[in-house]
């Protein structure tokens, strides 16, 4: 099936062409940074960690959000998402391996990445990061491989497949808990200290991963001669919502215990995040504009006219998932290292390097994504009108 | 964390494979005899030995900021740490805060102003439950088993920076660049680090193999800093801490910190 990839309209080879610029970038930056050292980015010894692992953080929520169809289309035999259960598959194949790369990134000594399979460490959560994530890897090459495999020769997916299939559903679950996990434990940082969060991350992951699947089916659908479906994208706009409002909720969790038990280190991170802390403001703007975008979108989702609409339902998506990029992608990182452990503040921002980098990753990520649709597409439009039960 | 030979040849061969192993090489001869791990200095017939190595911090022996510059100085030269000029780059392992940095929500408006503005040494815990080693991808930072010191395996470190989220006294550095063009003279006796890697306070296990005691206690005015075995009930650490009012950083945390404080000044404090 491969080969359906090399194959392609010349809009889709600009396209490839396009991303394939901005990796080439990201590479070029990514051997500077590699020579000179992290060094490159804005990162200091108080906030060690900044958009890279914050990109990791969102897009481990992308991967698991695959789920949100596999549940439907497997546990409960909901046959309208039997055609794009792949795309979301697939989705989490690319973020994935985006959060592999924005990993390796990330470090300060890359050659030395085998360590952790030559030194396992049971007690360390980021060994058990890196076993769920290649492990949830495997899974949907595996499932998404076989079972287009399958419809392409018109037949029903292999027997062997479905408990692989089921093994999915708690290994995307388990993937953004453990990844929560690596915040969540850690003594002295109080912004993260926090038991919702693997349940928060799991929100934020359900209602971004399948705004994004929405609005890439309206993608697919204008581009090729695939249609997703009208049904499918409803129903994903339904489960976008209430996981949006989990979300929030959740959120809202947060601020009122650290606000109404008025300990200064629970609520000085989100002083700095949302009000300012001794006169240091620099994130307030973003904050706010997540905050805005993410009240914006709920409402809009949740009033039935603009959801069924797919024009505004795109509109709130969008703004759902900018929010969302924010919110996990950027403040959740920097808010647990401002202030630092001597309660000073030390402001981060990326550097043009290190947002290069940051978006070779993503043109690497949608290169993925762009073959593996370009292959699924393929195989759609030959196969358009044969129904085939799995 | 323990080591045998085979387990040490394959590491080393491993990392020479990838090109980073160098000094792994050069520490074979006496890591595999004697059972000690690769980052650590064979102890000497007179090397200083504990349980459980800890430090009290005197301030009332503090008199000036000299005092003060003395023993960081001592510590940042012999351990060959750069002196980058700029706050982003930073490597430190030990150097001095104010009370409300040091002792953050326990400062109160109407403390003693000297209190407010001394400054207070501060440097790695040591702690007995490190939270830097339990979340170690690789357990290049790990406890040493037989005196409880905190150390870092510089040619384990992924450079994953876990150990400096998950630290609750900022004690860790990472080497954003290299470090060894910012180095004004150079110890020839301790190694350097390269890109990469995060580093902190070790208590001198070099010298402590050699029967020295740690550089910043040596370099502190008399009294400054009291380095000793904790578990032994008749050093003089242990009198201290037991007959003294003293506290620690951030102890609520469960961390179990080695450094004590004596704040007052005088001998009722």
């Amino acid at each position: 099936m491969l080969e359906k990839a090399l194959v392609g309209s010349k809009k889709y080879w600009v396209w490839v062409a396009f991303l394939g610029f901005f990796a080439l970038s990201g590479l070029y930056y990514y051997l500077q940074q590699f020579k000179y050292g992290l060094g490159l980015t804005g990162l200091s010894r108080d906030v060690s960690w900044g958009l890279y692992i914050g990109q990791f953080t969102f897009l481990v929520g992308v991967a698991a959000s695959a789920v949100m169809l596999v549940i439907p289309h497997y546990l409960h035999d909901y046959k309208k998402f039997s055609k794009i259960v792949i795309l979301g598959e697939f989705l989490a194949i690319a973020a994935v391996t985006m959060c592999i790369l924005f990993i390796f990134v990330d470090m300060g000594q890359p050659m030395r990445i085998m360590n952790v399979v030559l030194h396992p460490t049971l007690n360390s959560v980021m060994f058990w990061d890196s076993v769920v994530l290649s492990g949830y890897l495997f899974l949907n090459l595996m499932i998404g491989w076989v079972t287009l495999s399958s419809d392409r020769k018109g037949v029903a997916p292999p027997k062997w497949i479905k408990p692989l299939i089921y093994l999915s559903v708690p290994w995307a679950v388990s993937i953004h808990t453990v990844t929560a996990f690596l915040y969540a434990g850690l003594p002295g940082r109080h912004f993260w200290l926090s038991a919702v969060m693997a349940a928060r991350f799991l929100a934020s992951a359900f209602a971004g991963g399948p705004a994004l699947l929405i609005i890439l089916a309206l993608i697919v659908r204008k581009v090729t001669k695939f249609d997703p479906g009208k049904e499918p994208i409803q129903t994903l706009g339904v489960i976008v919502t209430y996981a949006m409002f989990a979300n929030v909720f959740l959120l809202g969790l947060e601020f009122f215990t650290a606000f109404y038990s008025n300990i200064p280190g629970h609520m000085e991170s989100f002083k700095y995040l949302y009000a300012g802390l001794h006169g240091h403001n620099e994130l307030v703007p973003m904050m706010w504009t997540s905050s805005i975008f993410a009240l914006v979108s709920l409402v809009m989702l949740l009033i039935p006219s603009i959801r069924r609409n797919e024009v505004t339902l795109s509109f709130a998506c969008i703004m759902l998932f900018i929010s969302l990029w924010i919110d996990k992608g950027f403040g959740l990182i920097i808010g647990g290292f401002v202030p630092n452990m001597m309660n000073q503040i030390r402001p981060y921002w990326p550097t043009r390097q290190e947002s290069i980098i940051t978006l070779g990753v993503w043109a690497i990520g949608f290169l993925i994504l762009t073959f593996l649709y370009k292959i699924a597409v393929s195989v759609r439009e030959e196969t358009a009108g044969v129904e085939i039960e799995h | 964390m323990s080591i045998d030979r085979r387990q040490f040849l394959k590491i080393a061969g491993i990392s020479s494979l990838l090109g980073i192993g160098a000094t792994a090489a050069s520490a074979t001869h006496n890591v595999w005899i004697k059972g000690i791990e690769p980052p650590q200095v064979e102890p000497g017939k007179e090397a200083l030995t504990a349980e459980h190595w800890a430090m009290v911090v005197d301030m009332s022996k503090f008199k000036t900021e000299e005092d003060i510059k003395k023993a960081v100085s001592a510590c940042h030269t012999t351990h060959n740490v750069p002196d980058f000029g700029n706050i982003k780059d930073e490597i430190k392992w030990i150097w001095k805060e104010k009370y409300e940095s040091a002792f953050p929500d326990q400062e109160n408006p109407y403390m003693e102003e000297k209190i407010k503005e001394m400054p207070f040494i501060v440097l790695c815990n040591h702690c007995e439950n490190p939270a830097c080693v339990r979340v170690c991808p690789t357990q290049a930072t790990f406890k040493r088993k037989q005196d409880g010191i905190v150390m870092m395996d510089m040619h384990r470190c992924i450079g994953c920076r876990f150990c400096m989220a998950a630290c609750p006294y900022g004690a860790r550095s990472f080497n954003y660049r290299d470090p060894r063009p910012f180095i004004k003279n150079e110890n020839k006796e301790y190694p350097t680090r390269t890109k990469g890697v995060v580093e902190k306070c070790t208590f001198c296990t070099e010298r402590l193999a050699v029967g020295k005691i740690p550089a910043c206690v040596e370099a502190a005015p008399k009294g400054g800093l009291i380095f000793g075995d904790l578990a032994d009930r008749n050093s003089e650490i242990r009198k201290i801490v037991e007959t003294r009012y003293t506290i620690r950083r951030k102890a609520e945390l469960g961390t179990g910190p080695s450094v004590y404080y004596l704040i007052g000044g005088n001998e009722h404090a």
